[in-house]
């Protein structure tokens, strides 16, 4: 029974990371349409700039703002220099884009920082906790990465349905068309779609890298993981990928946990028996609307 | 690829061999691995172009179907000892019914549901390696010993012989593929593609015939991870990642997807670019960690720069230049009809 509470609370702290990254996912999807594969990468790179800010500066929390600084302004920048040219363009080859910046940004990093691991520090403790002598298999840093994710996905809930800034955004998903004759910029809604998805990434580059090490592909895993995990909820709904999230993450910590070795070697297999028969119930995610696909 | 007949295509196909023969013979050792690796490309990519170009139907996890022709073909080897020509069947074969199996799964999927799906799967099934370290050799891989045959001599180069056989892998694909493409089966496919609900109403089995590319995609992939598994002489879960599955998909549309020419276009930038690029890198005598990874820069810029100035891929460049150059003495009204339809067939 302490093993199965153990397994749930890691579960679900590893899982808020992969709902931080299928949130950003699905940021970028409702607006443009497009997966963008560089979001881990983008998380990488901004997680290099941390390091950088918190070996100068000595402080964890100037590290934290400038890393989400720099996500909001590379999801945007990423947007407005190659995403805009390539609309209108055969569809897939935005997505070969986000490729191509995603190789382009490990080259930097390699470049810029060298390939080797680097470790990165945790905001908190990381000494599990422990009720009365039972230990809970969490640690202080991994309740705030839970509550870091919780409060970002609470955030913009709230400013998606209360600030006009939101409605704007939600009525461009909705129909771009409507939007636009509505007097909606909608290009530019695109744009803060894609700073905030940076954000989102940037926030979970910074707190998986304490458990993964950082290095150029750090976060190639994390982001299939996370794709994943924007698929299983549905890839237009905010509520699905943080679902999917935390799903994945529990059920990918019972594998490892009660499977051994074995199991961790086949995490990706137990992710994917978990996609296969969700799809096979929900070709379109858990949280797809009831909508009519146009043929 | 409508334009191509039966004779065109075999001649081109001879040229091509005969380009081969000379150049591997000409170049060094390093060049004829180049060879070998870039035939092995354009093995799986003709597959993957097929798939996702003519069907419509993404995958990011042909990079799986390589690894079961590779494992395959090591396994066949090392307990058996099968001549090679019959391994190259046996794994075309054993990864067609993996491809049948994905197939299936993958007929309801669209979009990026079915690249996620893909993805993983890309990502999942070479972890078995590691899981079953007896049957598989965990991550140390499995030996491949491929030497030459021996009416060849023994001083016939290895390397050579590895790009000879991989370039008529290669050839005879491509062949077989173009032949394909336009056959009953290529013109289904491509219905199914541009209006699933019409292609139900004129009689074709949409369902089957997106299984059918499946199996077709898989096969040729299958046979490229045979061919990899001689070329590397080393079957371990390393060499099939993530990056390779995304390195084919951007083969084909870099090339420009749906068609063959471009598979072969894409596979020679994803090959060419980065080691040219590592040469220039080192004989600037920069620091190694600066050195290794210009490369990596370069290849993803280049992507980039690519898409955004030939949306059509490279062969739609080609194209246009030959277009510019070469007068064709069809009339204008004709050739402007037949590009049209060349473009449609890229941008699906």
């Amino acid at each position: 029974m302490v093993e199965f509470l153990q397994f749930t609370l890691s579960g679900l702290s590893f899982g808020m990371i992969y709902a931080a990254i299928a949130l950003s996912l699905v940021l970028i999807w409702r607006g443009t349409r497009l997966l963008n594969f560089a979001q881990g990468g983008m998380a990488m790179f901004t997680t290099y700039i941390a390091l950088e800010v918190i070996r100068h500066t000595g402080s964890y929390w100037a590290g934290f703002a400038v890393a989400l600084a720099a996500g909001l302004v590379l999801g945007g920048a990423a947007e407005l220099a190659v995403i805009r040219p390539s609309l209108g363009k055969p569809e897939l080859n935005a997505v070969i884009i986000t490729i191509g910046l995603l190789i382009l940004l490990e080259g930097l990093a390699g470049i810029f920082y060298g390939g080797q691991y680097r470790s990165f520090p945790a905001a908190f403790s990381i000494i599990g906790l422990r009720v009365g002598s039972t230990p809970l298999g969490v640690s202080r840093a991994d309740v705030f990465v839970a509550v870091a994710v919780l409060v970002a996905t609470l955030l913009l809930a709230i400013g998606f349905r209360y600030t006009s800034a939101g409605l704007r955004m939600r009525a461009a998903a909705f129909n771009a068309t409507v939007a636009r004759l509505s007097g909606i910029r909608v290009a530019r809604v695109i744009t803060v779609g894609w700073a905030l998805a940076g954000l989102i990434g940037a926030l979970a580059g910074v707190l998986v890298s304490p458990s993964t090490f950082l290095y150029p592909n750090s976060m190639d895993s994390i982001f299939v993981l996370g794709f994943t995990a924007a698929v299983i909820g549905g890839l237009d709904s905010p509520l699905g990928a943080v679902v999917g999230g935390l799903l994945l993450g529990v059920a990918l910590s019972y594998a490892s946990g009660y499977l051994g070795s074995q199991g961790s070697d086949l995490t990706a297999l137990v992710a994917l028996g978990i996609l296969v028969v969700v799809l096979m119930l929900r070709p379109d995610g858990i949280f797809a609307g009831a909508r009519v696909r146009r043929v | 690829m409508t334009t191509n007949s039966t004779p065109r295509v075999l001649g081109v196909a001879l040229a091509a061999a005969v380009l081969v023969a000379i150049l591997s013979i000409k170049l060094n050792t390093f060049r004829d691995y180049q060879i070998a690796e870039i035939a092995v490309e354009v093995t799986a990519v003709a597959g993957l172009t097929i798939l996702t170009g003519l069907s419509g139907q993404i995958s990011l996890g042909n990079g799986a179907f390589m690894a079961i022709g590779a494992y395959t073909t090591a396994l066949l080897l090392l307990h058996l000892n099968w001549p090679f020509y019959l391994v190259l069947v046996l794994a075309a074969m054993v990864t067609a019914a993996a491809g049948a199996v994905v197939g299936v799964a993958a007929a309801r999927l669209h979009g990026p549901y079915l690249a996620g799906a893909t993805l993983l799967l890309g990502v999942a099934l070479p972890s078995v390696a590691y899981a079953y370290q007896g049957e598989f050799g965990g991550d140390q891989g499995l030996d491949v010993n491929f030497t030459t045959p021996s009416f060849l001599g023994v001083n016939f180069p290895l390397t050579r012989w590895e790009a000879w056989v991989c370039s008529a892998v290669a050839i005879v694909t491509l062949v077989l593929l173009a032949n394909l493409g336009r056959s009953r089966v290529g013109r289904s496919w491509r219905a199914v593609r541009d209006d699933e609900v019409a292609a139900a109403l004129a009689g074709v089995n949409v369902a089957r015939s997106r299984i059918l590319a499946f199996v077709v995609s898989a096969a040729c992939a299958g046979l490229a991870g045979a061919l990899l598994a001689i070329v590397t002489g080393l079957v371990a879960p390393e060499a099939f990642t993530i990056t390779l599955s995304i390195a084919l998909l951007t083969a084909a549309v870099i090339g420009g997807l749906g068609t063959l020419a471009g598979a072969v276009w894409g596979s020679l930038v994803i090959v060419l670019v980065p080691t040219y690029a590592t040469d220039v890198a080192t004989s600037h005598g920069l620091s190694s960690s600066v050195a290794s990874n210009i490369p990596i820069a370069a290849y993803g810029a280049v992507l980039i720069l690519v898409m955004l100035v030939f949306p059509q891929g490279i062969q739609g460049a080609v194209r246009w230049l030959l277009g510019l150059f070469w007068h064709s003495p069809t009339p204008s009204w004709h050739t402007a009809s037949i590009s049209k339809t060349h473009e449609k067939e890229g941008t699906q």
